[in-house]
Protein backbone atom coordinates (compact mmCIF):
# COMPACT_ATOMS: atom_id res chain seq x y z
CA UNK A 1 0.00 0.00 0.00
CA UNK A 2 1.65 3.20 -1.33
CA UNK A 3 0.77 6.43 -0.26
CA UNK A 4 -2.04 8.10 -2.55
CA UNK A 5 -4.53 5.39 -1.34
CA UNK A 6 -3.67 5.23 2.44
CA UNK A 7 -7.38 4.67 2.98
CA UNK A 8 -7.98 1.45 1.88
CA UNK A 9 -7.15 -0.78 5.62
CA UNK A 10 -7.37 2.54 7.86
CA UNK A 11 -8.86 2.00 11.27
CA UNK A 12 -10.06 -1.71 10.34
CA UNK A 13 -9.33 -2.54 13.67
CA UNK A 14 -10.71 0.45 15.31
CA UNK A 15 -14.35 0.47 14.63
CA UNK A 16 -15.06 4.66 15.97
CA UNK A 17 -13.61 6.54 12.39
CA UNK A 18 -16.20 8.17 11.91
CA UNK A 19 -15.98 9.90 15.05
CA UNK A 20 -13.71 13.57 15.60
CA UNK A 21 -10.44 12.61 15.96
CA UNK A 22 -8.61 13.48 19.04
CA UNK A 23 -5.58 14.76 17.11
CA UNK A 24 -5.95 15.54 13.32
CA UNK A 25 -2.63 16.78 11.40
CA UNK A 26 -2.85 18.02 8.01
CA UNK A 27 -0.10 18.76 5.51
CA UNK A 28 2.59 19.57 8.36
CA UNK A 29 6.13 20.49 7.11
CA UNK A 30 8.84 21.19 9.25
CA UNK A 31 12.35 21.92 8.22
CA UNK A 32 15.60 23.05 9.96
CA UNK A 33 17.58 24.86 7.70
CA UNK A 34 17.88 23.35 4.27
CA UNK A 35 16.93 20.03 6.21
CA UNK A 36 13.49 19.27 5.01
CA UNK A 37 12.39 16.76 7.73
CA UNK A 38 8.88 16.55 7.72
CA UNK A 39 7.28 17.08 4.22
CA UNK A 40 3.29 17.26 4.16
CA UNK A 41 2.97 14.57 6.81
CA UNK A 42 -1.26 14.33 7.87
CA UNK A 43 -2.76 12.05 10.48
CA UNK A 44 -5.54 11.42 12.90
CA UNK A 45 -5.43 9.35 16.23
CA UNK A 46 -8.98 8.36 17.26
CA UNK A 47 -10.28 7.84 20.74
CA UNK A 48 -8.97 5.32 22.68
CA UNK A 49 -6.81 4.06 19.87
CA UNK A 50 -2.91 3.13 19.93
CA UNK A 51 -1.52 4.55 17.21
CA UNK A 52 2.10 3.26 17.00
CA UNK A 53 4.28 5.19 14.83
CA UNK A 54 7.61 3.65 12.94
CA UNK A 55 10.56 4.82 11.14
CA UNK A 56 13.88 4.83 11.32
CA UNK A 57 16.10 6.91 12.91
CA UNK A 58 16.21 10.52 12.12
CA UNK A 59 13.17 10.36 10.49
CA UNK A 60 10.99 13.04 12.16
CA UNK A 61 9.27 11.14 14.84
CA UNK A 62 10.26 13.45 17.80
CA UNK A 63 9.66 16.06 15.63
CA UNK A 64 6.59 15.41 15.25
CA UNK A 65 4.90 15.01 18.40
CA UNK A 66 6.44 17.95 20.04
CA UNK A 67 5.04 19.84 17.06
CA UNK A 68 1.88 18.14 18.85
CA UNK A 69 2.45 19.79 21.98
CA UNK A 70 3.83 23.26 20.39
CA UNK A 71 7.78 22.24 21.66
CA UNK A 72 8.13 23.03 18.08
CA UNK A 73 6.64 25.74 15.62
CA UNK A 74 5.92 24.02 12.34
CA UNK A 75 6.92 25.75 9.37
CA UNK A 76 3.28 25.36 7.89
CA UNK A 77 0.11 22.37 8.23
CA UNK A 78 -2.60 22.40 11.12
CA UNK A 79 -2.50 20.81 13.82
CA UNK A 80 -5.76 20.10 15.89
CA UNK A 81 -5.59 18.61 19.26
CA UNK A 82 -9.38 17.81 20.96
CA UNK A 83 -10.61 20.10 17.73
CA UNK A 84 -8.51 23.09 18.72
CA UNK A 85 -6.15 24.68 16.89
CA UNK A 86 -3.09 24.26 18.51
CA UNK A 87 -0.61 27.16 16.65
CA UNK A 88 -3.54 29.81 17.11
CA UNK A 89 -4.27 29.35 20.88
CA UNK A 90 -2.13 31.96 23.43
CA UNK A 91 -0.13 30.92 26.69
CA UNK A 92 -3.10 30.07 28.84
CA UNK A 93 -4.95 27.89 26.91
CA UNK A 94 -2.25 25.97 25.55
CA UNK A 95 -1.25 25.42 29.04
CA UNK A 96 -4.48 23.88 29.44
CA UNK A 97 -4.36 21.93 26.39
CA UNK A 98 -1.46 20.66 27.26
CA UNK A 99 -2.96 19.81 30.73
CA UNK A 100 -4.81 16.54 29.23
CA UNK A 101 -1.87 15.49 27.10
CA UNK A 102 1.25 13.47 28.58
CA UNK A 103 4.59 13.61 27.23
CA UNK A 104 7.01 10.98 27.62
CA UNK A 105 10.48 12.30 26.46
CA UNK A 106 12.92 9.53 24.83
CA UNK A 107 15.41 11.39 26.98
CA UNK A 108 13.42 10.61 30.05
CA UNK A 109 13.86 14.41 31.16
CA UNK A 110 13.82 13.98 34.98
CA UNK A 111 14.01 16.74 36.95
CA UNK A 112 17.66 15.91 38.62
CA UNK A 113 17.64 18.30 41.24
CA UNK A 114 14.65 16.28 42.77
CA UNK A 115 13.93 13.50 44.28
CA UNK A 116 11.44 11.01 42.65
CA UNK A 117 8.97 12.09 45.02
CA UNK A 118 9.09 15.61 43.80
CA UNK A 119 9.55 14.48 40.18
CA UNK A 120 6.00 13.08 40.35
CA UNK A 121 4.42 15.74 42.73
CA UNK A 122 5.85 18.47 40.64
CA UNK A 123 2.99 18.34 37.83
CA UNK A 124 0.47 16.75 40.01
CA UNK A 125 0.39 19.52 42.64
CA UNK A 126 0.60 22.54 39.94
CA UNK A 127 -2.04 20.89 38.02
CA UNK A 128 -4.67 19.93 40.75
CA UNK A 129 -4.40 22.33 43.02
CA UNK A 130 -7.35 21.14 45.33
CA UNK A 131 -5.81 17.64 45.34
CA UNK A 132 -5.21 17.04 49.60
CA UNK A 133 -1.49 15.66 50.68
CA UNK A 134 -3.24 12.24 51.09
CA UNK A 135 -4.61 12.33 47.89
CA UNK A 136 -1.69 13.35 46.33
CA UNK A 137 0.36 10.99 48.54
CA UNK A 138 -1.87 7.96 47.25
CA UNK A 139 -1.60 8.85 43.32
CA UNK A 140 2.14 8.83 43.19
CA UNK A 141 2.31 5.60 45.33
CA UNK A 142 -0.10 4.45 42.68
CA UNK A 143 1.82 5.46 39.78
CA UNK A 144 4.88 3.92 41.02
CA UNK A 145 3.35 0.76 41.90
CA UNK A 146 2.17 0.80 38.31
CA UNK A 147 5.44 0.78 36.63
CA UNK A 148 7.06 -1.45 39.27
CA UNK A 149 9.27 0.60 41.35
CA UNK A 150 7.46 1.68 44.53
CA UNK A 151 10.79 1.49 46.49
CA UNK A 152 12.35 4.71 44.49
CA UNK A 153 10.15 6.75 45.98
CA UNK A 154 13.53 8.65 47.98
CA UNK A 155 15.96 7.88 45.67
CA UNK A 156 17.71 11.24 42.82
CA UNK A 157 17.46 10.13 39.59
CA UNK A 158 21.44 10.06 39.34
CA UNK A 159 20.60 7.00 41.61
CA UNK A 160 18.73 4.68 38.85
CA UNK A 161 19.50 2.85 35.92
CA UNK A 162 18.99 3.84 32.96
CA UNK A 163 15.67 1.74 32.57
CA UNK A 164 14.69 2.77 35.69
CA UNK A 165 14.74 6.66 34.71
CA UNK A 166 12.78 5.73 31.83
CA UNK A 167 9.74 4.03 34.11
CA UNK A 168 9.97 6.94 36.56
CA UNK A 169 9.52 8.83 33.56
CA UNK A 170 6.17 6.99 32.18
CA UNK A 171 5.25 7.01 35.82
CA UNK A 172 5.20 11.26 36.17
CA UNK A 173 3.51 10.86 33.07
CA UNK A 174 0.88 9.25 33.48
CA UNK A 175 0.17 10.67 37.64
CA UNK A 176 -1.46 13.20 36.00
CA UNK A 177 -4.42 11.11 33.93
CA UNK A 178 -3.94 12.37 30.64
CA UNK A 179 -6.37 12.18 27.86
CA UNK A 180 -3.93 11.72 25.26
CA UNK A 181 -0.55 10.22 25.35
CA UNK A 182 2.25 10.75 23.40
CA UNK A 183 4.90 7.68 23.68
CA UNK A 184 8.46 8.54 22.57
CA UNK A 185 10.27 5.52 22.53
CA UNK A 186 8.73 4.23 25.77
CA UNK A 187 10.46 0.79 25.63
CA UNK A 188 14.26 1.99 24.02
CA UNK A 189 17.17 0.44 26.24
CA UNK A 190 15.28 -1.99 28.42
CA UNK A 191 15.52 -5.26 28.97
CA UNK A 192 12.93 -7.49 27.36
CA UNK A 193 10.79 -8.40 30.15
CA UNK A 194 10.66 -4.75 31.21
CA UNK A 195 9.83 -3.69 27.41
CA UNK A 196 6.77 -6.40 28.06
CA UNK A 197 5.65 -4.80 30.93
CA UNK A 198 6.10 -1.18 29.89
CA UNK A 199 4.02 -2.73 26.91
CA UNK A 200 1.32 -4.48 28.92
CA UNK A 201 1.12 -1.00 30.77
CA UNK A 202 0.28 1.22 28.35
CA UNK A 203 -2.27 -1.13 27.34
CA UNK A 204 -3.58 -1.05 30.79
CA UNK A 205 -3.41 2.70 30.59
CA UNK A 206 -5.64 2.52 27.52
CA UNK A 207 -8.43 0.25 29.03
CA UNK A 208 -8.26 2.27 32.66
CA UNK A 209 -8.25 5.57 31.72
CA UNK A 210 -9.60 5.27 28.05
CA UNK A 211 -6.42 7.63 26.47
CA UNK A 212 -5.59 7.67 23.07
CA UNK A 213 -2.24 7.62 22.44
CA UNK A 214 0.83 8.13 19.81
CA UNK A 215 3.44 5.32 20.43
CA UNK A 216 7.05 6.00 18.72
CA UNK A 217 8.99 3.15 18.38
CA UNK A 218 11.63 0.91 17.07
CA UNK A 219 11.03 -2.15 19.02
CA UNK A 220 8.54 -4.41 16.89
CA UNK A 221 7.48 -6.38 20.09
CA UNK A 222 6.13 -3.60 21.34
CA UNK A 223 4.51 -2.30 18.44
CA UNK A 224 2.77 -6.19 18.64
CA UNK A 225 1.86 -5.75 21.69
CA UNK A 226 0.61 -2.50 21.61
CA UNK A 227 -0.69 -1.54 18.37
CA UNK A 228 -4.62 -0.91 17.03
CA UNK A 229 -2.80 1.01 14.10
CA UNK A 230 0.82 1.26 12.62
CA UNK A 231 2.18 3.93 10.85
CA UNK A 232 5.13 3.93 9.05
CA UNK A 233 7.15 7.05 8.40
CA UNK A 234 9.85 8.14 6.03
CA UNK A 235 11.33 10.85 4.30
CA UNK A 236 8.59 13.30 6.16
CA UNK A 237 5.84 11.32 4.68
CA UNK A 238 3.36 8.50 5.81
CA UNK A 239 5.01 5.12 3.81
CA UNK A 240 2.28 2.98 4.82
CA UNK A 241 -0.44 2.84 7.48
CA UNK A 242 -2.02 -0.28 8.73
CA UNK A 243 -2.95 -3.06 11.07
CA UNK A 244 0.57 -5.45 12.26
CA UNK A 245 -1.05 -8.00 10.10
CA UNK A 246 -0.76 -5.77 7.23
CA UNK A 247 2.64 -4.51 8.24
CA UNK A 248 3.58 -8.61 8.39
CA UNK A 249 2.51 -10.08 5.58
CA UNK A 250 3.81 -6.72 3.77
CA UNK A 251 6.30 -7.58 0.36
CA UNK A 252 7.43 -3.87 0.57
CA UNK A 253 11.60 -3.90 1.48
CA UNK A 254 11.22 -1.40 4.28
CA UNK A 255 8.67 -2.91 6.12
CA UNK A 256 10.41 -6.12 5.75
CA UNK A 257 13.75 -4.47 7.26
CA UNK A 258 11.68 -3.73 9.93
CA UNK A 259 9.59 -6.88 10.62
CA UNK A 260 12.15 -9.53 9.80
CA UNK B 1 19.22 31.84 16.17
CA UNK B 2 17.74 31.04 13.16
CA UNK B 3 17.11 34.80 12.59
CA UNK B 4 20.31 35.52 10.90
CA UNK B 5 19.26 33.06 7.87
CA UNK B 6 17.87 35.93 5.71
CA UNK B 7 21.10 37.57 5.79
CA UNK B 8 22.80 34.10 3.96
CA UNK B 9 20.19 34.63 1.70
CA UNK B 10 21.36 38.32 0.72
CA UNK B 11 24.45 37.19 0.22
CA UNK B 12 23.53 34.79 -2.46
CA UNK B 13 21.63 37.29 -4.31
CA UNK B 14 23.97 39.95 -3.99
CA UNK B 15 26.72 37.91 -5.49
CA UNK B 16 23.52 36.76 -8.59
CA UNK B 17 23.14 40.69 -8.89
CA UNK B 18 26.86 41.50 -9.08
CA UNK B 19 26.46 43.81 -6.51
CA UNK B 20 29.44 42.38 -4.20
CA UNK B 21 29.33 42.24 -0.07
CA UNK B 22 32.75 41.46 1.51
CA UNK B 23 32.84 38.22 3.57
CA UNK B 24 34.38 40.79 6.12
CA UNK B 25 30.89 42.52 5.56
CA UNK B 26 28.84 39.66 5.23
CA UNK B 27 30.72 38.52 8.98
CA UNK B 28 30.35 41.79 10.72
CA UNK B 29 26.38 42.27 9.93
CA UNK B 30 25.49 38.98 11.02
CA UNK B 31 27.39 39.46 14.02
CA UNK B 32 25.67 42.86 14.49
CA UNK B 33 22.30 40.97 13.86
CA UNK B 34 23.05 38.60 16.67
CA UNK B 35 24.04 41.32 18.87
CA UNK B 36 20.75 42.89 18.94
CA UNK B 37 18.60 40.04 18.27
CA UNK B 38 19.96 39.24 21.81
CA UNK B 39 19.55 42.45 23.03
CA UNK B 40 15.93 42.72 22.39
CA UNK B 41 15.45 38.79 23.83
CA UNK B 42 16.86 40.28 26.71
CA UNK B 43 14.24 42.94 26.65
CA UNK B 44 11.45 40.72 26.57
CA UNK B 45 13.07 38.25 29.02
CA UNK B 46 13.20 41.25 31.60
CA UNK B 47 9.28 42.37 30.44
CA UNK B 48 8.33 38.58 31.16
CA UNK B 49 9.88 37.87 34.55
CA UNK B 50 7.85 41.60 35.36
CA UNK B 51 4.58 39.81 34.31
CA UNK B 52 4.84 36.84 36.01
CA UNK B 53 6.12 37.43 39.31
CA UNK B 54 3.03 39.21 39.30
CA UNK B 55 0.83 36.67 37.81
CA UNK B 56 -0.62 34.26 40.47
CA UNK B 57 0.78 30.64 42.06
CA UNK B 58 4.59 32.57 42.91
CA UNK B 59 6.73 29.24 43.91
CA UNK B 60 7.58 30.58 47.19
CA UNK B 61 8.87 27.35 48.70
CA UNK B 62 11.40 27.54 45.39
CA UNK B 63 12.68 30.80 46.04
CA UNK B 64 13.12 30.29 50.18
CA UNK B 65 15.37 27.68 48.62
CA UNK B 66 17.31 29.74 45.98
CA UNK B 67 17.73 32.39 48.66
CA UNK B 68 19.45 29.97 50.97
CA UNK B 69 21.34 28.89 48.39
CA UNK B 70 22.79 32.27 47.67
CA UNK B 71 23.17 33.06 50.74
CA UNK B 72 25.05 30.05 51.76
CA UNK B 73 26.88 29.01 48.74
CA UNK B 74 28.62 32.98 49.12
CA UNK B 75 28.36 33.91 52.64
CA UNK B 76 32.47 32.57 53.16
CA UNK B 77 33.56 33.68 50.45
CA UNK B 78 32.71 37.28 51.02
CA UNK B 79 33.31 37.37 54.69
CA UNK B 80 37.35 36.55 53.80
CA UNK B 81 37.22 38.57 50.54
CA UNK B 82 35.88 41.25 53.09
CA UNK B 83 37.69 41.13 56.12
CA UNK B 84 41.25 40.68 53.32
CA UNK B 85 40.05 44.05 51.34
CA UNK B 86 39.40 45.40 55.00
CA UNK B 87 42.98 44.90 56.23
CA UNK B 88 44.59 45.67 52.69
CA UNK B 89 42.69 48.79 52.54
CA UNK B 90 43.81 50.14 56.10
CA UNK B 91 47.66 49.28 55.35
CA UNK B 92 47.58 51.04 52.14
CA UNK B 93 45.77 54.17 53.21
CA UNK B 94 48.10 54.32 56.56
CA UNK B 95 51.34 56.19 54.92
CA UNK B 96 49.12 58.63 53.24
CA UNK B 97 47.07 59.84 56.03
CA UNK B 98 50.36 59.79 58.49
CA UNK B 99 51.82 62.29 55.73
CA UNK B 100 49.10 64.89 56.76
CA UNK B 101 49.41 63.78 60.58
CA UNK B 102 45.85 62.35 59.54
CA UNK B 103 45.85 58.80 61.22
CA UNK B 104 42.84 59.21 63.35
CA UNK B 105 41.12 59.77 60.27
CA UNK B 106 41.94 56.10 59.06
CA UNK B 107 38.98 54.04 60.69
CA UNK B 108 36.53 56.44 59.05
CA UNK B 109 38.17 57.10 56.49
CA UNK B 110 38.39 53.14 55.36
CA UNK B 111 35.19 52.26 56.79
CA UNK B 112 33.22 55.29 54.06
CA UNK B 113 35.27 53.38 50.91
CA UNK B 114 33.89 50.24 52.45
CA UNK B 115 30.36 50.89 52.72
CA UNK B 116 29.99 53.03 49.58
CA UNK B 117 32.14 50.83 47.29
CA UNK B 118 33.99 48.25 47.92
CA UNK B 119 31.29 46.14 49.76
CA UNK B 120 28.65 46.30 47.46
CA UNK B 121 31.02 45.97 44.33
CA UNK B 122 33.14 43.05 45.48
CA UNK B 123 30.05 41.27 46.50
CA UNK B 124 28.61 41.50 43.66
CA UNK B 125 31.56 40.66 41.41
CA UNK B 126 32.02 37.14 43.80
CA UNK B 127 28.06 36.31 43.38
CA UNK B 128 28.45 37.32 39.46
CA UNK B 129 30.95 34.53 39.61
CA UNK B 130 29.33 31.80 42.04
CA UNK B 131 25.58 32.37 41.46
CA UNK B 132 25.59 33.84 37.74
CA UNK B 133 27.77 31.02 36.62
CA UNK B 134 25.92 28.37 38.86
CA UNK B 135 22.36 29.81 37.05
CA UNK B 136 23.82 29.79 33.93
CA UNK B 137 25.36 25.96 33.82
CA UNK B 138 21.92 24.66 36.04
CA UNK B 139 19.51 26.29 33.53
CA UNK B 140 21.98 25.60 30.76
CA UNK B 141 22.02 21.82 31.51
CA UNK B 142 18.01 21.97 32.54
CA UNK B 143 17.46 23.15 28.58
CA UNK B 144 19.83 20.80 26.75
CA UNK B 145 18.49 17.15 28.82
CA UNK B 146 14.75 18.73 27.47
CA UNK B 147 13.83 19.12 31.67
CA UNK B 148 12.50 23.12 30.69
CA UNK B 149 10.44 21.39 27.58
CA UNK B 150 9.54 18.74 30.04
CA UNK B 151 8.06 21.67 32.46
CA UNK B 152 6.16 23.01 29.86
CA UNK B 153 4.54 20.61 28.55
CA UNK B 154 3.17 19.10 32.24
CA UNK B 155 1.58 23.09 32.29
CA UNK B 156 3.74 24.08 34.60
CA UNK B 157 5.77 27.52 33.56
CA UNK B 158 9.20 26.64 33.78
CA UNK B 159 9.62 30.55 33.47
CA UNK B 160 7.89 31.04 36.64
CA UNK B 161 9.64 28.07 38.49
CA UNK B 162 13.24 29.06 37.61
CA UNK B 163 13.48 32.53 36.37
CA UNK B 164 11.34 34.33 38.64
CA UNK B 165 12.37 32.38 41.83
CA UNK B 166 16.21 33.02 41.03
CA UNK B 167 16.02 36.73 39.63
CA UNK B 168 14.04 37.42 42.79
CA UNK B 169 16.25 35.68 45.22
CA UNK B 170 19.33 37.27 43.79
CA UNK B 171 18.05 40.44 44.12
CA UNK B 172 17.21 40.11 47.60
CA UNK B 173 19.99 38.26 48.84
CA UNK B 174 22.32 40.49 47.54
CA UNK B 175 22.14 43.62 49.82
CA UNK B 176 22.30 41.17 52.74
CA UNK B 177 25.51 39.55 51.75
CA UNK B 178 26.87 43.65 51.37
CA UNK B 179 25.71 43.90 54.98
CA UNK B 180 27.66 41.68 55.65
CA UNK B 181 30.18 41.96 53.54
CA UNK B 182 30.98 45.63 55.10
CA UNK B 183 30.98 44.28 58.48
CA UNK B 184 33.86 42.01 57.48
CA UNK B 185 35.31 45.08 55.87
CA UNK B 186 35.31 47.22 58.73
CA UNK B 187 36.25 44.27 61.20
CA UNK B 188 39.17 43.34 59.14
CA UNK B 189 40.31 47.10 58.65
CA UNK B 190 40.31 47.42 62.99
CA UNK B 191 43.23 44.38 62.72
CA UNK B 192 44.67 46.62 59.76
CA UNK B 193 44.94 49.79 62.53
CA UNK B 194 46.49 47.49 64.88
CA UNK B 195 48.94 46.30 63.33
CA UNK B 196 50.85 49.33 63.77
CA UNK B 197 48.83 50.70 66.26
CA UNK B 198 46.83 49.89 69.19
CA UNK B 199 42.72 50.72 69.09
CA UNK B 200 40.21 49.22 71.05
CA UNK B 201 37.60 47.67 69.59
CA UNK B 202 34.80 50.25 70.79
CA UNK B 203 36.82 53.39 69.95
CA UNK B 204 37.78 51.90 66.93
CA UNK B 205 33.48 50.97 65.70
CA UNK B 206 32.58 54.17 67.04
CA UNK B 207 35.00 56.52 64.57
CA UNK B 208 34.01 53.67 61.68
CA UNK B 209 30.38 54.57 62.05
CA UNK B 210 30.77 58.11 63.21
CA UNK B 211 32.05 58.74 59.77
CA UNK B 212 29.51 56.83 58.08
CA UNK B 213 26.18 58.53 57.40
CA UNK B 214 22.67 58.17 56.17
CA UNK B 215 24.08 59.20 52.17
CA UNK B 216 26.81 56.69 52.02
CA UNK B 217 24.88 54.10 53.21
CA UNK B 218 21.39 53.78 51.26
CA UNK B 219 22.59 54.49 47.83
CA UNK B 220 24.75 51.57 48.16
CA UNK B 221 22.03 49.23 49.55
CA UNK B 222 19.76 50.49 46.22
CA UNK B 223 22.62 49.53 43.79
CA UNK B 224 23.27 46.48 45.47
CA UNK B 225 19.21 45.44 44.44
CA UNK B 226 20.27 46.32 41.46
CA UNK B 227 23.65 44.33 40.99
CA UNK B 228 21.52 41.16 42.21
CA UNK B 229 18.78 41.34 39.81
CA UNK B 230 21.70 42.16 36.90
CA UNK B 231 23.56 39.13 37.95
CA UNK B 232 20.00 36.95 38.12
CA UNK B 233 18.66 37.88 35.05
CA UNK B 234 22.04 37.84 33.30
CA UNK B 235 22.55 33.75 34.58
CA UNK B 236 19.19 32.83 34.08
CA UNK B 237 18.83 34.43 30.48
CA UNK B 238 21.84 32.73 29.50
CA UNK B 239 21.08 29.19 31.33
CA UNK B 240 17.58 29.55 29.80
CA UNK B 241 18.56 30.14 26.41
CA UNK B 242 21.36 27.71 25.96
CA UNK B 243 21.94 25.63 22.82
CA UNK B 244 22.21 22.06 22.24
CA UNK B 245 24.41 19.82 23.82
CA UNK B 246 27.10 19.59 26.46
CA UNK B 247 29.36 22.43 25.10
CA UNK B 248 26.68 25.13 25.21
CA UNK B 249 26.51 24.62 29.08
CA UNK B 250 30.03 25.56 29.22
CA UNK B 251 28.96 28.54 27.36
CA UNK B 252 26.39 29.38 28.73
CA UNK B 253 27.83 29.34 32.67
CA UNK B 254 30.62 31.32 31.20
CA UNK B 255 29.07 34.07 28.75
CA UNK B 256 26.47 34.67 32.25
CA UNK B 257 29.85 34.92 33.99
CA UNK B 258 31.65 37.67 31.74
CA UNK B 259 28.17 39.74 30.89
CA UNK B 260 27.03 39.69 34.67
CA UNK B 261 30.18 41.26 35.88
CA UNK B 262 30.96 43.74 32.88
CA UNK B 263 26.96 44.44 33.55
CA UNK B 264 27.52 45.29 37.55
CA UNK B 265 30.67 47.48 36.67
CA UNK B 266 28.50 49.41 34.01
CA UNK B 267 25.11 49.44 36.85
CA UNK B 268 27.78 51.20 39.62
CA UNK B 269 29.24 53.71 36.80
CA UNK B 270 25.75 54.71 36.40
CA UNK B 271 24.74 54.40 39.87
CA UNK B 272 27.51 56.57 41.25
CA UNK B 273 26.57 59.51 38.79
CA UNK B 274 23.27 59.40 40.20
CA UNK B 275 24.22 59.13 43.39
CA UNK B 276 26.40 62.37 42.69
CA UNK B 277 23.73 64.49 40.90
CA UNK B 278 21.50 64.14 44.31
CA UNK B 279 24.30 64.92 46.63
N1 LIG C 1 15.97 21.48 17.25
C1 LIG C 1 16.51 20.98 16.13
N2 LIG C 1 17.34 21.74 15.39
C2 LIG C 1 17.87 21.27 14.24
N3 LIG C 1 17.64 20.05 13.75
C3 LIG C 1 16.83 19.24 14.43
C4 LIG C 1 16.22 19.65 15.66
N4 LIG C 1 15.46 18.64 16.13
C5 LIG C 1 15.59 17.64 15.23
N5 LIG C 1 16.40 17.99 14.22
C6 LIG C 1 16.71 17.16 13.05
O1 LIG C 1 15.51 16.61 12.58
C7 LIG C 1 15.69 15.28 12.19
C8 LIG C 1 14.65 14.40 12.85
O2 LIG C 1 14.89 14.37 14.23
P1 LIG C 1 14.02 13.49 15.23
O3 LIG C 1 14.57 13.75 16.60
O4 LIG C 1 12.60 13.77 15.03
O5 LIG C 1 14.36 12.01 14.78
P2 LIG C 1 13.67 10.67 15.29
O6 LIG C 1 12.85 10.16 14.19
O7 LIG C 1 13.01 10.92 16.59
O8 LIG C 1 14.93 9.76 15.49
P3 LIG C 1 15.28 8.77 16.70
O9 LIG C 1 14.56 7.51 16.42
O10 LIG C 1 16.75 8.61 16.59
O11 LIG C 1 14.86 9.43 17.95
C9 LIG C 1 17.11 14.90 12.52
O12 LIG C 1 17.83 14.88 11.33
C10 LIG C 1 17.59 15.99 13.42
O13 LIG C 1 18.93 16.27 13.12
MG1 LIG D 1 13.34 10.54 18.54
Amino acid sequence: MKKGEPDTIVNDSVGNSSQEPMINIENLNVAFGPLQVLKGLSLKLYKEENLVVLGKSGSGKSVLIKCIVQLLKPDSGTIEVLGSNVGSLNRKELGELRKKIGFLFQSGALYDSMTVRENLEFPLVRIRRKMSKKEVDDKIKEALENVGLADALNKMPSELSGGMRKRISLARTLVVDPLIMLYDEPTTGLDPVTSDEISELINLVQKKYKTSSIIITHDIECARNTANRILMLHDGEVHTEGTIENFEKSNDSLIKSFFK
Amino acid sequence: MKKIIPIAKVRGYATNKTIRLSDKTIEKSQLASIFFLDVGNMALFIARIFRETFSRNFEFKEFLRQCYEIGNKSLPLIAVTGAIMGVVLTIQSRPALASFGAVTMLPGMVAVSIVREIGPVITALICAGKVGSGMGAELGSMKVSEQIDAMEVSATSPFKFLVVTRVLAATLMLPILVIFADGFGIFGSWIGVNIKGDVNLVLFTSQAFGSIDFMDFIPALVKSYFFGAVIGIVGCYKGYNAGKGTESVGKAANSAVVLASLMVIIVDLIAVQITDMLA
